[in-house]
């Protein structure tokens, strides 16, 4: 142990810029976020990788920030919810939960946009997913099964799940 | 006053849309882009973190507590006992039986000992390891019917029920007695039926932010239900008036009844004025298991009589409520759980004993449906259990006992206003139903356990289930939970513009979205904004008991009606003759819909501002048994009653005990949708956490302990588990409430349960008795 530092001095690139930051190499990415870098956007519900209320874009994939090191995610770019409105105008997802009222309190709703933007991106690449009829099909059709195969790793207490399949349907292609 | 610099305000940006248009949430923009400001986003630059150290023992004297090497660690400002607490070191909603700190005994695991502040939460933690606790411990007391035993040791040495006389263990007994309960019927069914404890689960955990005043107060930023009731209890504990202790409401991620008690508001507040530094604390989802109250688990027996036609003859209840080691709101929970134990039906003959016991579990409280949603377990159970005791299909025999208009409540108060039972039933009976389920080749995704693979759905059976529910809206037994609001009209860059203020808590349900519809509608405006919660103005009461828009839309319809009338005698000061006039479209319109003046040009620089409160019609306790012959548990507790019929759809795996929900369909009767957009949100959701009730959700307590305090243990329903749902909103008016409006959020979340077990009941001709059902209750195995 002894002589290995325990903090890094790191850089970490957070929907378009290069921020840096000194962290105890245990920080995770949701604390170095909120904690760190002032974007309290991404929510902790649980910490664990069980609800899905943080989840932030890698390179355009969906993770969960509270299960990884800030330390291992220098070489990615980062999105986090503040990121995707394109200066000053909602990204259409977030657009389609506002009107289709796919929420409540909102604290799920970050990681909720965050996880259907890219699960659309998956599913434009031909992802197959556990409910997909032939997983050999180029082209997916995003029913509502579909979509909540998809999206049942984002935990809504309020029970705002109907409303959320309708907004992920109307900016689904 | 300091204000956290990620304090935004929460919600105060405008929308559009009246009374009764479909009305986008004004706090969404801020919400979706990740702006709103949570309670546990708070930030302040010289903060310090504050934790907390729990028993890890049900039930134990403590004999010492030593803070010494947790005091020494670098980065650690403070550790505080009981010993700290300045002012009453007993807090509670209703009795003040639970310790800020633990002072001599703790009661339950969980129980916070100490706090300490630090300036990172990791050492705050490590910090709180240190503290060493000289515990001696006891055993507990956990069973709570063996806890109604005189013999039974007590989790209070020293009764504190003194109001609600019960001996022993009982914090309350509730004995209704209405008409003959000697009867005997021509059929007579039993059952006994349980209902696991579940919790709230809001995804936003316990946090707020304590700022220490420069006269000698405090500033707290938090997540509550209830503003004005978190600053008595916080005010009384520090020893400090309730002047010096200032509430903001901090966003808020959902609360569902388990922000209506103190969690660590206290603590925050006495570390930040031991410390002068400004306190955060949040707990983690571990933490948050221990640190709020949750729905009590119930034990029921029942015996329904009827005759051979199905008229209910009389009806026999006893519900024993484990109240677990504190008071919080069980005394209410009791009283509606009795209220409530026949369901909406008429009987002349009743017998009900409620009864909520002290025990060394955790402690139980308020949740979304509140004493009803044990009770429509049990009666719904019984009527489905009766129904095919008499060879009548369910919903006609539902039907024909249906409460209506003028029908008596087991309490002998009248149900006043529209008390569409039977008609909420037929609706959801008359939806067209979904498809059959394929008998021949089944697609896999569409079985029980899905793509596993386990089957090919031989096992899978369809069943159908009803089931009703009510219950009171606002607070009941003769207490006057009224509320506050301020209401603004002024020119500002040339527009008219009202602002309204409350301390009403908004937690999700869309209160502010109405609140701004109304002051729209009443003063003819556009432009309204939402200024913050807080505790400079009079309380708003409780976000509970599906109250706020009744109450606080009251409130904030008194104070336009004071502020139209402001307007209209500047008019008519003016010479202007406005009887009988309204403010419409930024004018004063005549009754013959002429318009008489702009109102923006009358004020001109001018303000007018009303401040109102609105009382409800008052209701009354219950009569107590003071041994006079006659009828008993008696009055008219409750102000008004809300009521919805759910019809359940399930494919269930018999052989593997797998269930899918098909569909749901929901009737609900909200007297008038004054957002319908809310309404159908709040069905949906509400009966979504029915779902989680009668299928997955229930915190295990073993010996005293919660065994699974995390989302990967205690389930709650994901995207996959909520079925489609048909919901109907029938809006038939109250002419006592406020627009005709009848409280949405609760009755959902109770019928949907009993409708879920109903369903599976006729798929797996098994009794299930208790909720949850697991998958070896409908396997029998
Ligand atoms: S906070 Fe990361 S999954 Fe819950
Ligand atoms: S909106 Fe409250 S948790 Fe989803």
């Amino acid at each position: 142990m002894t002589g290995r530092p325990t903090s890094s001095h790191i850089t970490l690139r957070v929907n378009g810029a290069a921020r840096q930051l000194d962290v105890d190499n245990r920080t995770t990415l949701l604390d170095a976020l909120r904690e760190h870098l002032g974007l309290a956007g991404a929510k902790k519900g649980c910490d664990h990788g069980q609800c899905g209320a943080c989840t932030v874009l890698l390179d355009g994939r969906r993770a969960n920030a509270c299960l990884l090191f800030a330390v291992a995610v220098q070489h990615v770019a980062i999105t986090t919810i503040e990121g995707l409105a394109d200066n000053g105008t909602l990204h259409p997802m977030q657009h389609a939960f506002v009107e289709f009222d796919g929420f409540q309190c909102g604290y799920c709703t970050p990681g909720q946009i965050c996880s259907s933007v890219a699960m659309l991106d998956e599913v434009a690449a031909g992802w197959p997913s556990a409910v997909t009829g032939d997983v050999a099909a180029t082209e997916i059709v995003l029913d509502a099964a579909e979509i909540r195969e998809r999206m049942s790793g984002n935990i809504c207490r309020c029970g705002a799940y109907l409303n959320i399949v309708a907004a992920i349907q109307e900016v689904a292609p | 006053m300091s204000v956290p610099t990620t304090q935004r305000p929460t919600g105060t940006e405008t929308a559009t849309g009246r009374l009764g248009d479909i009305t986008l949430l004004p706090d969404g923009i801020p919400k979706v882009t990740g702006d709103f400001a949570y309670s546990s986003d708070l930030w302040m630059d010289d903060m310090l973190w504050g934790v907390t150290l729990r028993s890890p023992h049900p039930r134990a004297r403590v004999r010492s507590i030593d803070i010494g090497a947790a005091l020494a660690t670098a980065g650690v400002t403070a550790v505080l006992t009981h010993e700290d607490v300045p002012g009453s070191k007993y807090y509670g909603l209703e009795i003040a039986d639970q310790p800020v700190l633990a002072v001599d005994e703790v009661r339950y695991t969980g129980e916070p000992v100490a706090i300490v502040a630090a300036d990172h939460p990791e050492t705050a933690r490590r910090a709180a390891a240190k503290i060493v606790v000289d515990y001696e411990v006891l055993d507990p007391i956990t069973d709570s019917r063996a806890a109604m035993s005189p013999d039974s040791p007590l989790v209070h040495a020293t009764p504190t029920q003194d109001h609600y006389p019960g001996g022993g263990n009982i914090l309350r007994h509730v004995r209704i007695r209405r008409g003959d309960p000697t009867l005997t019927a021509d059929v007579v069914v039993t059952g006994e039926y349980d209902v696991g404890m579940q919790d709230q689960a809001f995804l936003g955990p316990e946090s707020g932010l304590a700022v220490p005043a420069e006269d000698g107060g405090v500033d707290l930023f938090i997540a509550t239900q209830w503003l004005h009731v978190d600053q008595r209890q916080v005010a009384e504990s520090l020893g400090l008036p309730e002047d010096k202790v200032r509430l903001s409401l901090a966003g808020v991620g959902g609360a569902f009844g388990a922000r209506e008690d103190v969690s660590m508001q206290i603590h925050a507040c006495l570390l930040a004025l031991r410390t002068n530094k400004p306190i955060k604390m949040v707990y983690s989802r571990e933490e948050s298991f221990y640190g709020h109250v949750h729905r009590h688990p119930a034990t029921m027996r029942y015996e329904h009589g009827a005759n051979r036609d199905g008229t209910l003859v009389y009806v026999k209840c006893e519900v024993v409520l484990d109240g677990g080691a504190y008071a919080s709101s069980s005394p209410a929970v009791v009283s509606n759980a009795a209220s409530f134990a026949v369901g909406p039906y008429n009987c002349d003959n009743v017998l009900i004993d409620g009864y909520i016991l002290y025990t060394n579990n955790p402690p139980c409280g308020a949740m979304r449906g509140f004493g009803a949603v044990q009770v429509c377990f049990g009666h719904e159970s019984q009527m489905d259990k009766l129904a095919a005791a008499l060879g009548i299909d369910p919903v006609e025999l539902r039907i024909h006992n249906a409460m209506a208009e003028g029908s008596l409540m087991p309490t002998g108060q009248v149900v006043e206003g529209a008390a569409p039972v039977a008609e909420l039933l037929r609706r959801v009976k008359d939806a067209p139903l979904p498809a059959a389920a394929p008998t021949d080749s089944y697609d896999l995704r569409a079985l029980p356990g899905g793509v596993s693979n386990t089957t090919h759905g031989e096992g899978v059976r369809r069943g159908v289930g009803y089931a009703v529910g009510f219950k009171n809206v606002g607070y009941s037994e003769g207490f006057d939970d009224f509320s506050t609001a301020r209401v603004r009209l002024e020119v500002v860059g040339g527009e008219l513009v009202a602002t309204v203020h409350t301390a009403a808590a908004e937690v999700g349900q869309g209160l502010i979205t109405v609140m701004a519809q109304i002051a729209r509608t009443e003063l003819g405006v556009e432009q309204v904004i939402n200024q913050p919660a807080d505790t400079s103005i009079g309380t708003a009461g409780s976000t509970s008991a599906s109250r706020q828009t009744y109450c606080t839309g009251g409130a904030v319809q008194a104070a336009c009606e004071a502020v139209r009338d402001g307007i209209l005698a500047m008019a008519s000061a003016r010479g202007l003759s406005v009887e009988g006039a309204a403010l419409r479209d930024g004018k004063i319109v005549a009754a013959d819909g002429a318009a008489v003046a702009s109102v923006a040009d009358l004020l001109g620089e001018e303000i007018v501002e009303e401040t109102r409160e609105f009382h409800h019609r008052p209701t009354e306790p219950l009569t107590r048994d003071l041994g006079a012959p006659g009828d008993i548990g008696q009055g008219a507790a409750h102000l008004q009653f809300a009521f919805a019929a759910h019809r359940v759809v399930a494919d269930v795996d018999v052989e593997l005990g797998l269930v899918r929900l098909v569909e749901v369909t929901t009737a609900q009767d909200v007297g008038k949708a004054l957002n319908p957009l809310s309404v159908v949100g709040q069905i949906q959701g509400g009966t979504t956490q029915g779902i989680g009730l009668a299928l997955m959700e229930e915190i295990q307590v073993k010996d005293g302990k919660i065994r699974n305090p995390s989302f990967t243990d205690y389930l709650i329903p994901t995207i996959l588990d909520t079925p489609p749902m048909q919901v109907q909103v029938l809006e038939l008016g109250d002419p006592h409430a406020p627009y005709g409006l009848r409280g949405v959020g609760e009755p959902p979340t109770i019928s949907s349960t009993p409708a879920v077990v109903s369903a599976l009941r006729a798929a797996t001709g098994r009794p299930l008795t208790r909720v949850p059902v697991r998958p070896e209750h409908i396997t029998g195995t």
